[in-house]
């Protein structure tokens, strides 16, 4: 029962150019190629209230107290700061380059790729009041993570020659562990409300 | 000395069109490719604050936003012209980011439920206030990773 193999019509293919057209003009519409950036944090998770808190665990040189007022006047470890001095600030108190005693202690830690070098324990804590403006609040955030990227960029230049971005994963985290420096967000307090 | 000879009437070519659908369809795939959809119609106003450190966001996907401004001029009659939350398509109070966040992470795989970042669109003129509620109740609904999003400059001009 051979069957006949019958002829296929030729598809005119010649919309097909007006159809992608067509599609290609509405992709084009839609489209939106701005990327979002922003600072990536990371949030506490909620303390478990059945678990004792270990209090002042922090040695009080350790820590940068960074506080912002409703007026969005800087403070910086009790004395009032120029915003513009606050990355110098940041970034002499994590190098602490003299071991001041008042500066962050440093404690030795093997490090893959360093070896055993001694690693600043720097906390920077950042309090906001309740009236404090967003805009600046981040802008002061920003100056913070300016000067710890700024040290860690340096580093990844001093030891592997490469820029801080094109780490692999490893050394990335190894460049991490040397200035770890968490910026804590402390528990909101209700100050001062506007 | 030069021998260039005109040789009658020079006719230009027509140039074929047969490969314009091909050229059509890769930039028609590149732009489906890169499409992102726009989702959701921001009701508020949002300046995004200035930094110098932000990074960019990789993985649109695994985000999902959190807009707090003022609301737009045809909401203010109803919403009044303090900075409020919106959530998807409406107005939201605090209350509801737990709900809105279990929510979200529903929409996303089992492997990437961890993975999820809340994106903080928020204006430079609202308060702080607002703002620590809003990372409280994250941190109750577990969604540790945020970003607060701006605009990258190369320089803050700092005002207060």
């Amino acid at each position: 029962m051979a069957r006949k193999r019958r002829e296929v019509p030729e598809i005119n293919a010649s919309s097909m150019a007006d159809i992608a057209f067509l599609l290609l003009i509405f992709f084009l519409a839609v489209t939106t190629l701005d990327t979002d950036t922003g600072l990536m944090r990371q949030l506490p998770a909620i303390p478990d209230p059945n678990v004792p808190q270990d209090v002042n665990k922090i040695n009080d040189r350790n820590i940068l107290e960074v506080k912002v007022n409703k007026d969005n006047l800087l403070l910086v470890e009790g004395e009032l700061t120029e915003f513009s001095q606050l990355r110098e600030i940041a970034f002499r108190f994590i190098v602490n380059a003299a071991n001041q005693p008042n500066m962050p202690e440093k404690e030795i830690v093997n490090i893959p790729y360093f070896g055993d070098v001694p690693v600043t324990k720097a906390v920077i804590s950042l309090q906001n009041d309740i009236g404090t403006k967003y805009g600046v609040y981040i802008a002061v955030q920003n100056e913070l993570i300016a000067a710890r990227s700024k040290l860690r960029e340096d580093l990844a230049m001093q030891q592997f020659g490469v820029p801080y971005e094109r780490l692999d994963e490893d050394r990335k985290g190894a460049v991490d562990d040397f200035y770890k420096v968490p910026i804590s967000e402390a528990e909101p307090k209700r100050i001062g409300e506007k | 000395m030069a021998r260039f000879v005109k040789t009658g009437e020079k006719s230009v070519k027509a140039i074929s069109t047969a490969s314009l659908p091909d050229i059509v369809f890769i930039t028609l795939f590149f732009f489906m490719a890169i499409t992102t959809m726009r989702e959701t119609d921001v009701m508020v106003t949002v300046r995004l604050p200035e930094a110098t450190e932000g990074k960019v966001l990789e993985k649109k996907s695994l985000a999902s936003f959190i807009f707090i401004g003022e609301p737009l001029g045809n909401f203010q009659a109803l919403y009044g012209s303090e900075p409020k939350i919106q959530l998807n398509d409406t107005f939201k109070e605090i209350n509801d980011i737990q709900d809105f966040i279990a929510q979200e992470r529903e929409q996303l795989s089992e492997a990437d439920k961890t993975k999820m970042i809340v994106v903080l669109k928020i204006d430079k003129d609202a308060r702080m206030g607002i703002v620590t509620e809003v990372k409280q109740s994250l941190r109750r609904a577990s969604a540790l990773k945020i970003m607060y999003a701006d605009t990258n400059v190369d320089q803050i001009i700092f005002q207060q």
